[in-house]
């Protein structure tokens, strides 16, 4: 070999070695790269990415708590969760979906909207997860297809809870419904306590209660894969079952006074003195409750809204009427407090009433008047002047005092949302609002609860009440115990306030005079009468259009909507009440004769019939 | 034919005859075979893992390895000379099946690989990755080194033409390391640093003219590349999810059969290109660490052998081979860690999967003949 060659072949051993050298310091070089990118993952950012990882697998599926329920004070049930099945497919456990369909069809009532929207919501759900193809199954169709089932492989029934009214319109106004939450809602709602719960309470008490009755969201943490399907609980924290509640209600009791009131509407209040519970709360005409919970249709829903009868509106809380004659047991009580007047003074009541130095005619309902008349006889026969000349004594400041002591004008603070405060006019009350003077006719008329005065039905039984226990003043209440599931109990307290009484006798005289309008001869509620127990009462007339000066009132040929309101307070038995009712019949003509029949029903019932449940006889 | 040079004596004292007996017998470099070894266990652990404990995918890994061992037993036995001879031929036999793939070629993976040879489906891409080294070890070792231009230009022709062709399959990544190969021979051969500087501006140059040449989920890729959060559902999900699954191992990782992106199915090809994510979530930056030694391990050996050939031919060979391994693992380790784009590389001799762990091994075949056969060389 020439000696050339095996120079060359050093050469290039060299250079092959300096070339590997090189190659080796590159590669390490690019090593060194890779590792400080791991280093960069895997040590600076791996906190990062441990949470990234973290939020990959794990999932938090909300588990929604069970509603509590809503039972009278006999415990019978007012809102309760009825299971409502729906047929569900799982399109990864189905060989032939349409073949499993048609056979579907074959036993269960399916619609085209059924299958349009099972198609619509398989484009958007995962092959694991199940369908509904159809919802609200009825009892015969869940038997029916729980015999075929095992043909339908990957087809199932599932059960979920649905709100239940059962009482329907009786209770409509009290108990108020639950229905899908709105945006409005979510932006008030803890939306983490709501994770999973697609309804709320609308109104009533659902609305009131909503916090106690929901309960606590439960949560499970799960491990899920790339497509979401759920390999294993890691953590599972059950919901906490929201509180049922029981009420001072009577089922019973408000679903007769609802029949009572016939045909026509308006509003019956009935408290227990003792307690301030309510006993009964109407407002006619109701309305299903059921109908909203699973989402009215606009239709239905409009009719509702529009019709003149408002069915929607609860009239026990928010229907404000002038009280009428209702007023005078107060106000006569507040000229006997003021000593404006005494229970045994006479006045003449020549069947008008004028103003010194004025023209204008204040009459009586009674045309040629009641003759010499004192406090008991204008109770018991609603004579009109003895008022005006008593408002006139004593003058709109005093009135206007005394009658706020018995929650006219305010709002009771019942446990109710929507509740109206009515109006208890004054001085100062005037001059705000319509910035004007008072004038000496606005007292006139206030003395037989007509002009300004406005009241609620619900403030007008809780004055009743106040007026049959002598001036213990106690705020309504719906709810007498909420009860959770471990059944530990909370008794609702009622607040109460004393009325300062100056004389004993002064109660005891208007309650002996209220006794009259039923006991006496001439009383205005005389048809009402009983001998099992003792009934003080008042009967109101509201009017609702003033007649002209020189024009008469006939209730024949007054249109039924431009006709009188009428109503009716009373309590009993009048030694120890146990009741106090307020009615009021829209349109109704003379309270006597219509609002007084409904009352004796609701006292008849709750003192006679119903025999538990009762506050006891005082020691 | 150019006589065989005479091996110089400083190659003299390392006698491998008086290693082991056995291992000498069947030409087989025990440090090198030791690192293979060890670094295929490590890769069945984690396969384990990877494959959802799916014992059946290991043993069909543990066949193609037994296979891929047995290639490369065989072709240890085949002594450099004769490579070198078979090295033309080879090459030609190659670059025709090239062109019957393209016109005749089998649509698998959308793309036009395998060559249907009627008992055995055949990558003829695969085979280039030795053809092409080879063949340009041969070319250049005819003549004295460093080559003259026109020996340069040549080989140039001789890389670019099958690259060109693979890519048009296409198969982005196995072109590149084809290229890469008959570069690494190039750059072995001494050529100078002023023409390999020029390459790289002249790369650099082309880079926007390969941007109309590329496919658009090549493209894509590239884009994902830079910025993976801007598809982050699609071809951005497997840079994002291995990211994680890296991130979340820590200095530690969460432990064997513990990894979550994994288990989850969070990381996609998590048995084939992104087993890597797999061993950096299980065994954290130490496992990387212990793999990347193995991995240095093995290229070094592989160099020095390269070094210690006794003719040019091996030199540059062994060289270029070793080198195409430590491209293997960058490119992939490069795209798994968000380095590089998404290019279709495995991790060697890890990653699930047989066609690139035959070729690897017949390449560590040759690495064994090139440094067990000089002995037998006359002198």
């Amino acid at each position: 070999m020439p000696e050339s060659s095996i120079k060359d072949h050093i050469q290039e051993s060299r250079t092959l070695t300096h070339r590997a050298i090189v190659s080796a310091f590159i590669v390490m070089i690019l090593l060194i790269t890779l590792v400080l990118r791991l280093i960069h993952l895997q040590i600076t950012n791996h906190d990062h990415f441990t949470t990234l990882s973290h939020e990959n697998r794990v999932k938090l599926v909300p588990l929604p708590p069970t509603r509590g329920l809503i039972y009278d004070r006999n415990g019978v049930i007012l809102a309760q969760n009825l299971p409502t099945h729906s047929l569900e497919i799982t399109p990864e456990q189905v060989k032939d979906i349409d073949k499993t369909l048609t056979g579907l069809a074959q036993i269960i009532h399916i619609t085209k909207d059924d299958l349009k929207r099972f198609q619509r919501l398989r484009k958007q759900k995962r092959r694991f997860d199940s369908i509904p193809i159809k919802v609200h199954l009825s009892e015969k169709e869940v038997a029916r297809f729980a015999v075929n089932r095992h043909l339908f492989p990957g087809v199932d029934i599932q059960a979920r809870l649905r709100r239940n009214y059962p009482q329907g319109e009786a209770t409509a106004h009290v108990v108020g419904y639950v229905a899908r939450i709105n945006q409005k809602e979510l932006g008030i709602i803890n939306t983490s306590n709501y994770a999973g719960t697609s309804h709320i309470g609308k109104t009533g008490l659902e609305k009131t209660y909503e916090g106690i009755l929901h309960g606590k969201v439960g949560m499970q943490q799960v491990e899920v894969n790339a497509l979401g399907r759920v390999i294993r609980v890691l953590e599972n924290q059950p919901p906490v079952p929201g509180k049922d509640i029981y009420l001072h209600i009577d089922a019973k009791l408000q679903a007769i006074a609802t029949q009572a009131f016939g045909n026509k509407n308006g509003a019956a209040v009935a408290i227990d003195p003792k307690t301030g519970g309510v006993l009964a709360l109407i407002s006619k005409p109701g309305f299903d409750p059921n109908l909203f919970v699973e989402g009215i249709s606009s239709a239905a829903y409009n009719a509702l809204q529009k019709s003149d009868n408002n069915p929607l509106f609860d009239r026990a809380l928010r229907g404000q009427y002038p009280p009428g004659s209702t007023a005078k047991p107060f106000i006569g009580l507040a000229g006997l407090e003021t000593d404006t007047i005494t229970f045994k003074k006479k006045k003449f009541c020549p069947g008008f009433y004028q103003l010194p130095k004025h023209e204008h005619k204040y009459r009586d309902w009674k045309k040629y008047g009641h003759g010499l008349t004192d406090m008991k006889k204008s109770i018991e026969q609603s004579c009109d002047v003895y008022y005006y000349n008593l408002a006139h004594d004593m003058g709109i400041n005093k009135m206007s005092k005394f009658l706020s002591q018995f929650g006219f004008g305010e709002k009771t603070m019942i446990d109710l949302t929507g509740e109206l405060r009515g109006l208890l006019p004054s001085r100062e009350w005037k001059k705000e609002t319509r910035n004007t003077a008072w004038y000496p006719g606005e007292t006139i008329i206030m003395g037989i609860g007509q002009g300004y005065f406005l009241t609620t039905p619900l403030q007008l039984a809780n004055a009743t009440a106040t007026l049959a226990s002598k001036g213990m003043h106690k705020t309504p209440q719906i709810v007498k115990r909420i009860t959770s599931q471990s059944k530990d109990e909370t008794a609702i307290q009622t607040k109460s306030a004393q009325i300062p009484i100056i004389k004993q006798k002064n109660w005891d005289d208007m309650i002996f005079a209220m006794a009259q309008v039923v006991q006496g001869m001439r009383g205005t509620a005389r048809h009402i009468r009983t001998k099992k127990y003792q009934i003080a009462a008042k009967t109101g007339t509201a009017q609702v259009f003033t007649v002209k000066q020189d024009e008469e009132y006939d209730e024949e040929t007054v249109s039924e909507k431009m006709r009188d309101h009428a109503l009716f307070i009373a309590f009993a038995p009048i030694k120890n009440p146990q009741i106090a009712v307020a009615v009021v019949v829209e349109h109704g003509g003379h309270g006597g004769s219509v609002a007084a029949p409904i009352a004796r029903t609701i006292m008849d019932h709750y003192l006679l019939n119903s025999s538990t449940n009762k506050s006891p006889e005082p020691q | 034919m150019i006589p065989h040079s005479a091996p110089s004596r400083e190659f003299t004292q390392s006698n491998p005859v008086k290693q082991s007996g056995i291992l000498a017998g069947l030409h087989l470099d025990l440090p090198l075979l030791s690192g293979l070894i060890l670094l295929c266990s490590f890769g069945l652990i984690v396969l384990y893992s990877a494959s959802n404990q799916s014992m059946p995918q290991v043993e069909r890994q543990l066949i193609r390895l037994g296979l891929a061992f047995t290639v490369m037993v065989i072709v240890a036995q085949i002594p450099p000379q004769q490579l070198r001879y078979w090295s033309p031929w080879l090459f030609s036999i190659g670059i025709l099946m090239l062109i019957a793939v393209l016109i005749f070629g089998h649509i698998g993976k959308g793309a036009q690989r395998w060559l249907d040879l009627g008992f055995f489906r055949f990558q003829p891409s695969e085979l280039m990755k030795l053809a092409v080294p080879m063949m340009i070890a041969w070319f250049l070792s005819e003549a004295r080194l460093p080559p003259d231009w026109r020996r340069l230009l040549i080989a140039s022709l001789l890389i670019i033409a099958p690259v060109l062709m693979i890519a048009k399959q296409p198969d982005l990544g196995t072109s590149l390391l084809v290229a890469s190969a008959g570069i690494f021979v190039l750059f072995l051969s001494g050529v100078r640093w002023r023409l390999i500087g020029s390459f790289i501006a002249l790369i650099a140059a082309l880079a926007p003219a390969l941007w109309y040449l590329m496919r658009d989920y090549q493209r894509q890729r590239v884009l994902t590349f830079l910025n993976p959060e801007s598809d982050p559902l699609g071809a951005g999900y497997h840079i994002i999810q291995s990211k994680i699954a890296i991130g979340s191992g820590g200095m530690y990782g969460k432990g064997w059969l513990n990894g979550t992106q994994s288990h989850l199915d969070f990381l996609p090809e998590s048995s084939t290109d992104f087993i890597f994510a797999v061993l950096a979530e299980e065994f954290g930056l130490a496992g990387i660490l212990i793999l990347l030694a193995i991995y240095l391990f093995i290229i070094l050996r592989g160099l020095y052998i390269a070094t210690q050939a006794h003719d040019t031919y091996g030199r540059l060979l062994g060289g270029a081979l070793t080198l195409v391994v430590f491209v293997y693992l960058f490119v992939n380790t490069g795209m798994v860690t968000g380095l590089l784009p998404v290019v279709g590389v495995p991790l060697p001799l890890v990653s699930y999967g047989g066609t690139s762990l035959v070729t690897l091994m017949a390449g560590f075949g040759i690495l064994m003949s090139i440094h067990t056969h000089r002995k037998l060389l006359p002198t």
